[in-house]
Parts: structure tokens; C-alpha cells; sequence
């Protein structure tokens, strides 16, 4: 066809202007509107009001606490989806896809469920409550609690994030290192850990922004002793029920910074090695 | 070092992929190892190099178990079917991994290394992409550069797999002779795994057909194109003509052609005749036994003419090779009567079932 080309009718213009302004209301009211009132609201009193909130001590152990809990359960998980990825992506076994179907389990289980187990399983009343009292172990109502209910949620993210980049990689460059006279753990750290690294890294930013967010499963075991059990999901309710807008949206812009600092490095990520991280990465939050 | 393979097995949830076989690889040879795909030649090499195991047989280099030995004491260097370097490496870091990862006091010193990889890198012709990586270079190049660092750890075996596979015609017409080369400089045992016939042939000492997880001949190409010891091994080796026989008065024939004989005496019912096209000739129209055939078409590739002819006594297409020049000089074209006879044939007695070994071999010369 020639000619001069054609204005699009001004019906389709204003159209396709009517949706693109639905689409950055939707976008304002359900993204950017309540991340602005987290900060809003933590500095409505001043900047002196916020620094208080975040120096109580109650503040400070739940940051400290949550902390502590990622640092416990990320490794771990590390560990268990390298490993889990490995085998999924490596060898052929019976049941290997009932362990594929219970890696995704906690993405298919309700938090406050996977809380519950645990206390079903652990708590005073609970099957092995009786002999933990016994010896003295506390589980539930205690960190040991709060770490195993984290790592129950966070299980799939690295693993997820593996399997699809090893199975597609393959075990040519594994299997050539060991007949060029690599030993197991010399394979390992010079030839698969290279090929997952970015995919590890991204795996282990998923898994931590969870581990540091998690708030229903962790409420259940939790027990809410303030200073003891709350992490910082669970300070920032304790802290608006209690009338404490400034205190909790403190503790929230925390949060919120630490999911902005995880984005920020995810899309970097996805923007630099994007072939190397698996392209459907795991859902779930 | 002379391997010696005995009575291997290996099963796979659904299919043997070795079956019984037994081979012996002789030092500084070029054993080939052809089949199509499934035959379980590419089984038998992961087994060699220690990446796979048999259910059953043994293993002995010079008397010693061999499989007992792990695969990075094997002194073994593979070429993978699709290279396999480590993509997170450069070029120079590839050659040098074998020697790296030693233990401390087997350790070359990072200057020995370093003169081993430029002296690798010289031999592949690849001595200025040492800092590149894998992902830099050429189908070709990566080939030569999985070559330098399976080299890199001294192997008294190569092993290679599918290794010109990958690769455009003419680069693998080159690599094919190089590889020749380098294998008699360094004296070397090697054994590669093909499905390319016209591979095997030209490169090979010795080469092992494998089909569905049996050898089913082992020979020098010579041996293996001219005498081959199985229907299977008839068909997958070059072009041939296969003509089913019938046994009447004593002898066996296919229409106008007669064999005079027959070593079975009737014994077989199925007999089968392998005709390589080359073998297939025109005659003179006094001869008694041949075919009057049809010339259906005429394919001139070069010094060569391949002919299409079809037979009407047996109801059957054939083809035959003749001299390109022939062609002109007949002035043979499309729609042509002649006359054809085979010079040789290769003649089998069929088992009773698709797939049996032959029950008999008859090397027929006219």
C-alpha cells in the first residue's frame, strides 16, 4: 500500500488513552500508594519520632531476630536445593518426582497451615511435646520454632531455581572434568558452581526476602514474646494493634526497603545474566 | 597397552544396550566404532572412560582390572560429541584444567602448566585464542580445543566421540586427516564412535560394527567393505543391491542370473545375494547368465555414473556404478536396454528369524 499514512481514528486514540491510564491507576492505588503510606506514615512525627521507633529495644530484637533467623535457615536451604536440584537434575530414581511434588509443597500449603504442623508435631500437647519437655527442648514458642518454620516455607526457592538451568545444561562439562582427573568436590566447586552461580544468587535473594518476610507460618509458632519471638513481620502487627502507627510503619519501611533492595538486585541480575537464570522463576509470594 | 574387553552387558530400564561383547584393543591402533544410533557404541565408550559401568564382563589393560580403576586414574582423554568445555573458563584455562586439579605433588608448577597449554594450543593451531572463551570461537575450534585438553593429561587412550559430528563437510574432511596425523605423532591408542561410514573407512586401523548392542564384525575397512560377515553389516557399509535367491536344480539363481551351486544344497530356504553397485557390470549380449535391464536413470557424479536399472525377470530396481567415461562412450541414456551381470556377490543363508545371525556366508565370485 502507498500513500500518506493514516492517523489511527481519534475513537482507537482515545481508547488506547483510556487504558493506559486505568492501567497507571491500578498500578498507583494497588503498588505505589501503599508503599508511599508506609513511608508517609513512619515519618508523620518527624524524622527524630522514626529513629526512636526503630531504637526500642523490643525493634531491635526483632530485627535482630529476623536476622538471625535468615541466617540460619538461607544457608540451609542452600544447601538442600544444591543438593535436591542436583539430584532432580542429575539421576534418574524412583521417586523422584513424589521429592519434585514435595519441594513445591509449600508453595501449595497455606503458611498458617505449615505453622500448625509444627505444633501439632513439636507443641506441649503436640506428638513429640511430651518428650522435648522431658529434655528440656523448646521448640515451639522459640527460635528453634521459627527457624524450622522458615525454612519449611522457603524450601523450593533455590531448588526451583536450579533444577531448570542443570537439566538444561546438562552433565557433559561435569562428567569431562571427572575423566580430565577432577575428584567429586573439585567438580563441584570448579565446574558446577560456576554454571548455577547467578541462578544460586537469585535463588538465594528469593529465598531470603521470604525468610525476612514470612509472617503466617512464623505467627503460629511465634507465640508473639515480645523481645524473644517476634520477628519483624510479626513486630510491625503487634506494634499497629497497639495503636503504635509510628512504631509499626517503621519497622515496615525496613521491610519495605530491604523488598526494594531485592528487586533492585533481581532485576539486575535478570538483566545481566538473564540466560543463565531459569526464565519461569518460582512463584508463591 | 593392550585392552582387552570381555563379555560386557549393560541394560538400561528398556533396552540392552551392550550385549555380549567382547573386543581386544591392540596398542597404538585406530579402532572405530560404527553403528547407528542405538547400537550402544557411544555405551561402550562412557565405559571405557569410566562415566558408565556393565552389568557384566570385564575390563583388563595388560592383565589389570581396568574398570576397578576410577575414571580420573584411567589415563584416559575423551572428546566429547558436543565439546562439553567449561564455558566459564577460557580456552587456556580449559587446557590446563586436567593438569590443575591433580593432587599437590603430581602438580605441574604454574609455569610448567602454562608452557604445556601454549605448547597444546600450538599443536591444535590455536596458540593466540588462549584467553578467549568457548563461546568465542568456531565449531572447529572448539573441536580442537576439547582435543588439546583431553591431550593436556598425557592419555595412552583417546577417546572420541561422534568427534566431526557436529561439524560443516569441508572442516571435517580437514579434521578428520589432522586428527590422523596426530594420532600416529603420538602414538596413541584411540577409539572413536561414529555413525559415519565413509568416517570409519577412510580414518580407521580396524573398525567394530555395532548393532543393537553387538559387534557384529570387527575387521580392517578393507575386510569389513569387501567380506563382511553379516547381512546388517552389508547394508549399513556403502551402497548395495540386495536380491532374494531361489534354489531350483541344485543351484541357486534370481531370474536370468544363476549362481552355479549352492553350499547349503537347499538346505536354506531364504537365501539372500549382496551386490555392491560397483560389482554390478554391463555385459555383452551373448553372455548367458545376466539380466536384460531397463536404464531408468542416469546420475553422473564426477569420474562416476551411477545407474538406475530395473530388472524385469526379478521385478526389481538396481543400481550399478560405472566409469563416467563409459556413460559417453555407449552414449547410454534414459530408457536403454542392456545387459547386466554381477562380478560378485556376498550371499547369506537368513536364520529363521529378522535379526538371527546368518546361518551361512558364501563369497561368490562370476
Amino acid at each position: 500500500m502507498s500513500g500518506p499514512r493514516r492517523q489511527p481514528h481519534w475513537s482507537r486514540r482515545i481508547g488506547h488513552l483510556l487504558l493506559m491510564l486505568a492501567a497507571t491507576a491500578f498500578l498507583t492505588i494497588f503498588l505505589a500508594l501503599p508503599l508511599a503510606v508506609v513511608f508517609v506514615e513512619a515519618f508523620r512525627r518527624g524524622l527524630h519520632a522514626y529513629l526512636s521507633a526503630i531504637g526500642q529495644h523490643e525493634a531491635l530484637m526483632a530485627i535482630r531476630l529476623t536476622l538471625l533467623v535468615a541466617a540460619i535457615s538461607v544457608p540451609l536451604n542452600v544447601v538442600f536445593g544444591v543438593a535436591a536440584a542436583w539430584a532432580i537434575a542429575r539421576f534418574e530414581f524412583r521417586g523422584k518426582a513424589l521429592l519434585g511434588a514435595f519441594i513445591d509443597l509449600p508453595f501449595s500449603v497455606s503458611p498458617v497451615i505449615s505453622g500448625l504442623v509444627y505444633v501439632l508435631l513439636f507443641g506441649a500437647q503436640g506428638w513429640f511435646g511430651h518428650w522435648l519437655e522431658l529434655h528440656d527442648v523448646k521448640i515451639i514458642f522459640a527460635v528453634p520454632g521459627l527457624v524450622l518454620a522458615t525454612i519449611f516455607i522457603t524450601l523450593p526457592f533455590v531448588a526451583r531455581e536450579l533444577i531448570p538451568l542443570m537439566q538444561s545444561q546438562g552433565s557433559d562439562e561435569e562428567e569431562a572434568a571427572r575423566v580430565l582427573g577432577a575428584g567429586g568436590w573439585q567438580m563441584f566447586f570448579r565446574v558446577t558452581l560456576p554454571n548455577i552461580r547467578w541462578a544460586l544468587l537469585y535463588g538465594v535473594l528469593l529465598c531470603n526476602a521470604r525468610a525476612m518476610g514470612e509472617f503466617g507460618a512464623v505467627s503460629v509458632v511465634s507465640g508473639h514474646i515480645r523481645g524473644l519471638t517476634t520477628t519483624m513481620p510479626l513486630e510491625v502487627e503487634m506494634l499497629y494493634n497497639e495503636y503504635d502507627y509510628v512504631g509499626a510503619f517503621a519497622v515496615a519501611t525496613l521491610l519495605a526497603l530491604l523488598a526494594l533492595a531485592t528487586l533492585a538486585i533481581k532485576a539486575l541480575l535478570e538483566w545481566r545474566y538473564g540466560d543463565e537464570i531459569a526464565a519461569h522463576a518460582p512463584g508463591g509470594h | 597397552m593392550t585392552l582387552e574387553l570381555s563379555h560386557l552387558s549393560r541394560r538400561f530400564t528398556d533396552y540392552p544396550a551392550l550385549d555380549d561383547v567382547s573386543l581386544v584393543i591392540a596398542p597404538g591402533e585406530f579402532l572405530a566404532l560404527l553403528g547407528p544410533s542405538g547400537s550402544g557404541k557411544t555405551t561402550l565408550l562412557r565405559i571405557l572412560a569410566g562415566l558408565d559401568y556393565p552389568d557384566a564382563g570385564t575390563v583388563q589393560l595388560d592383565g589389570n582390572d581396568f574398570l576397578a580403576a576410577q575414571a580420573h586414574k584411567r589415563k584416559v582423554g575423551l572428546v566429547f560429541q558436543h565439546y562439553a568445555l567449561f564455558r566459564h573458563l577460557t580456552v587456556a584455562e580449559n587446557v590446563a584444567f586436567g593438569l590443575r586439579v591433580r593432587s599437590r605433588k603430581a602438580r605441574p608448577s604454574r609455569t610448567e602448566i602454562a608452557e604445556r597449554v601454549q605448547q597444546l594450543l600450538k599443536r591444535v593451531q590455536l596458540d593466540d585464542h588462549g584467553h578467549r572463551y568457548p563461546s568465542q570461537l568456531s565449531g572447529g575450534q572448539r573441536q580442537r580445543v576439547a582435543l588439546a585438553r583431553a591431550l593436556a593429561v598425557e592419555p595412552d587412550l583417546l577417546l572420541l566421540d561422534e568427534p566431526f559430528g557436529a561439524l560443516d563437510a569441508q572442516v571435517r574432511v580437514t579434521l578428520r586427516r589432522w586428527l590422523r596425523e596426530l594420532h600416529e605423532d603420538l602414538e596413541l591408542t584411540t577409539v572413536f564412535v561414529t555413525h559415519d561410514q565413509e568416517e570409519a573407512l577412510e580414518l580407521a586401523d580396524r573398525i567394530a560394527v555395532m548393532n543393537r548392542g553387538r559387534i557384529e564384525q570387527v575387521g580392517s575397512p578393507e575386510a569389513i567393505y569387501q567380506q563382511p560377515a553379516t547381512p546388517f553389516v552389508c547394508e549399513f557399509i556403502g551402497k548395495v543391491n540386495k536380491i532374494p535367491l531361489t534354489y531350483a536344480n541344485h543351484r541357486l539363481s534370481a531370474g536370468d542370473w544363476v549362481l552355479e551351486g549352492d553350499p547349503w544344497n537347499g538346505r536354506h530356504a531364504n537365501v539372500v545375494a549382496y551386490v555392491r553397485p560397483e560389482h554390478l557390470s554391463l555385459v555383452g549380449a551373448h553372455t548367458e547368465s545376466g539380466w536384460a535391464a531397463r536404464l531408468r536413470h542416469v546420475y553422473l557424479a564426477g569420474s562416476v555414473a551411477h545407474l538406475e536399472l530395473y530388472i524385469p525377470s526379478i521385478d526389481q530396481t538396481l543400481e550399478a556404478d560405472v566409469a563416467g567415461e563409459d556413460v559417453a562412450a555407449l552414449g547410454l541414456q534414459n530408457g536403454a536396454e542392456l545387459r547386466v551381470a554381477p562380478r560378485g556377490a556376498i550371499v547369506f543363508a537368513l536364520g529363521e528369524q529378522a535379526g538371527d545371525a546368518p546361518a551361512g556366508r558364501w563369497v561368490w565370485q562370476a
